[in-house]
């Protein structure tokens, strides 16, 4: 692993983007890691676009500005594509990771250009077969998690049933749904 | 042995707070300090802390009623930004001159206006001559353990003084990043309980507070206020030292970031810190002599100790994040110079105002900076003192 | 000085033995303080007349109406009185005289 992976999070307003970003700091933390996990702030406006940053590292990490040369980009709404330039900066030696239902090569003509890898998840689909509703955090989550390497996945896995069931804890049901969204999305990721 | 997790730095300030368990707290909401008392109200709620906790109508009143707590007896803190600290404006001056050791967590932010919530240093800056210390973390780390430290610092019987714990809006405020923090037992410890000699509700010794003090006494009292000022650095010192004891951390007036040999170096505060490490380590391997100083103690201003830190150098560039519309550099920049004056010669200073209203600082920006030190070494010449960083020009 | 005071603040006081912040340690340190020689006007307590009914007494801005230990008052404190002639008003049976000081 380089010394910094460093991912961008692109969301609406009200999708979860910040909070993926918080989750996936929290598992990282708890494998080790040096982490930051932050969003760009400005107006919460439901729907917006939104950005959010995540560094992660084996070492102390002091750089404290927002992320322009990502080594991962993740899209949680394909809507963006058209009106954000989500590969803006975004290493070729790298990924993006985009939550649709299309194939990574149905996808590139909408990336400008952009040579490197390019993975693709349905998470709407994922997520309304295990919660019965959609919130694709955490299949991008699982995603980028596969796609990146950033952690080990059994350590991620464990973590993130250990983090539901503090967090749902009143909710099992909850924690079931989520843990099989995050599986499902581990095995169904395309383009890796 | 201390513990390792992961928290914002408003988390960290209120946890921090949670494990001093003051008597008062008195706080009035404002972007990006709002979860500082947010989350400490929950432990009031929730019965993790003794606090008294005081919503007020405003930050005047939220300074008000500080005042009248700690001048009552009571250990106090509170937690503002930008515009809730021009608020407090007038009480923060009778705070320090009253010699009542409030403690203040200032979220760095704009100053309106125009309007604007992100970070620059315009708010802190402007209430450097308040008489308050001023302390600045680069990390929400250093916004936990400054905070802890000021309640030792500020109720020291030779200084008896507020303290501002200064750190950056959203940057450092609402990031989560790793944090070792001490345990709770060990924080009481260390800050102890607050036992002033005079206080308002001591029927044993009761004592008057705040009186009318014209031409026989008052200068009496303001000179007496900037002796504490100075006291203050020996203590900070002093305090820095029991505290590393406790957590290995150090700390000092600021921080040389390899400075023993650096030919050029830039001098910053808070967040853009950090980000300028990461400069200085990349341009040390292309075998360039930087160096940097981050700024700690911003008030009291440690003269002798940074012109001594800087008298090697032969360029240096001083990044204030707020304007002081004097036309000529921000504040950073005229305490540097007014240091180095009559005790080092020959370094040639410029100033950057950079970041203001948030505008994201990043390590190109940097490069800017030590590129043009570099040139000014070379050619022995500064083109310009007094520079703006990252404006469309 | 009436009373033992643990500081005494006066127009000789430096910076190092003032208190902090203008603190007033002795609590009722007024009294130090003579404001006697404000005064133009005199009130005269006439014994004689005096019925010791006390609406004096609660009316003096100065407290300079002294009472004894057996609740009756006695003369006027001219040491802190500033002459205000409040309690020459209030008085119901003309037994304080009010005279220009000499």
């Amino acid at each position: 692993m380089s010394k910094v992976v460093e991912i961008r999070w692109h969301g609406r307003g009200g999708q979860g983007a910040k909070t993926a970003s918080l989750l996936l700091a929290d598992a990282a933390f708890n494998t080790g890691k040096y982490i930051q996990g932050f969003p760009e702030y400005g107006p919460e406006r439901m729907g917006a676009p939104i950005t959010a940053y995540n560094r992660i590292s084996d070492e102390r990490i002091t750089v404290h500005s927002n992320i322009y040369e990502p080594d991962y980009v993740v899209v949680v709404d394909e809507t963006l594509l058209g009106s954000v330039d989500v590969t803006a900066g975004l290493k070729e030696d790298g990924a993006i990771i985009i939550n649709t239902q299309k194939s990574p090569d149905e996808i590139r003509p909408k990336l400008k250009g952009y040579k490197g890898k390019v993975c693709t998840v349905d998470a709407r689909t994922i997520s309304i077969d295990a919660l019965g509703r959609y919130f694709p955090n955490t299949p991008m989550l699982a995603a980028v998690v596969k796609v990146s390497g950033v952690m080990d996945e059994d350590a991620f896995v464990k973590d993130m049933e250990e983090s539901f069931a503090h967090k749902f804890a009143s909710k099992p049901q909850v924690i079931e749904g989520n843990m099989k969204a995050l599986k499902r999305a581990l095995t169904e990721v395309k383009g890796l | 042995m201390a513990i390792r997790d992961r928290l914002s730095g408003n988390e960290a300030v209120a946890v921090a707070m949670k494990q001093i368990n003051p008597d008062v707290v008195a706080a009035f909401p404002i972007t990006p300090s709002t979860e500082v008392p947010q989350y400490f109200s929950s432990f009031v709620s929730d019965g993790k802390v003794d606090t008294e906790f005081v919503p007020v109508e405003s930050e005047h009143s939220a300074m008000s009623a500080c005042i009248g707590a700690q001048a009552a007896g009571a250990r106090t803190i509170t937690a503002t930004s930008a515009n809730g600290l021009a608020l407090m404006w007038e009480m923060l001056y009778i705070a320090a001159s009253s010699r009542l050791p409030v403690t203040l967590a200032v979220v760095n932010r704009a100053l309106s206006g125009p309007i604007n919530i992100h970070n620059d240093h315009s708010d802190s800056m402007g209430a450097r001559d308040s008489g308050w210390i001023q302390l600045y973390g680069e990390t929400n780390q250093e916004a936990y353990d400054n905070l802890i430290q000021a309640i030792r610092i500020g109720e020291h019987p030779d200084v008896m003084l507020p303290v501002m714990c200064c750190y950056d809006g959203f940057i450092t405020s609402h990031a989560v990043e790793n944090i070792e923090l001490v345990e709770d037992e060990k924080v009481k410890e260390f800050v102890g309980d607050y036992k002033p000699e005079h206080y308002l509700n001591n029927a044993a010794n009761p004592v008057a507070m705040g009186p009318l003090d014209l031409q026989n006494h008052y200068f009496e009292h303001k000179r007496q206020q900037a002796e504490a000022m100075k006291n203050a650095k020996k203590v900070i010192l002093e305090i820095a030292a029991e505290y590393e004891k406790l957590t290995g951390r150090k700390y000092g007036l600021f921080e040389e970031y390899k400075m023993d040999d650096a030919e050029v170096a830039v001098v910053v505060i808070n967040s853009t810190a950090g980000t300028a490490k990461y400069v200085v380590d990349q341009l040390r391997e292309k075998g360039v002599k930087a160096g940097l100083i981050k700024i700690r103690v911003y008030r009291p201003f440690p003269v002798e100790e940074i012109a001594a830190a800087l008298s090697k150098c032969k360029a240096v560039a001083v990044m204030d994040k707020a304007d002081s519309f004097n036309a000529a550099g921000g504040p950073l920049f005229t305490d540097i110079t007014s240091a180095l004056y009559g005790r080092v010669d020959g370094v040639k200073v410029i100033n950057y105002i950079y970041g203001l209203g948030g505008r994201d600082v990043k390590t190109d920006d940097i490069e800017v900076v030590y590129n043009e030190l570099l040139e000014i070494v070379k050619t022995g010449q500064v083109k310009s003192v007094y520079n703006y960083l990252g404006v469309r020009e | 000085m009436s009373k033992e005071r643990k500081v005494v603040v006066t127009p000789e006081t430096t910076w190092k033995e003032t208190t902090p912040g203008g603190i007033i340690i002795d609590a009722g340190n007024a009294e130090d303080f003579k404001t006697g020689d404000w005064r133009s006007m005199k009130p005269i307590w006439l014994q004689d007349k005096c019925k010791q009914c006390l609406l004096c007494y609660p009316v003096c801005p100065d407290t300079s109406i002294l009472i004894n230990e057996e609740g009756k008052r006695v003369d006027f404190d001219y040491d802190h009185c500033k002459g205000c002639g409040v309690c020459v008003e209030v008085c119901p049976f003309d037994a304080i005289d009010f005279v220009e000081e000499e």
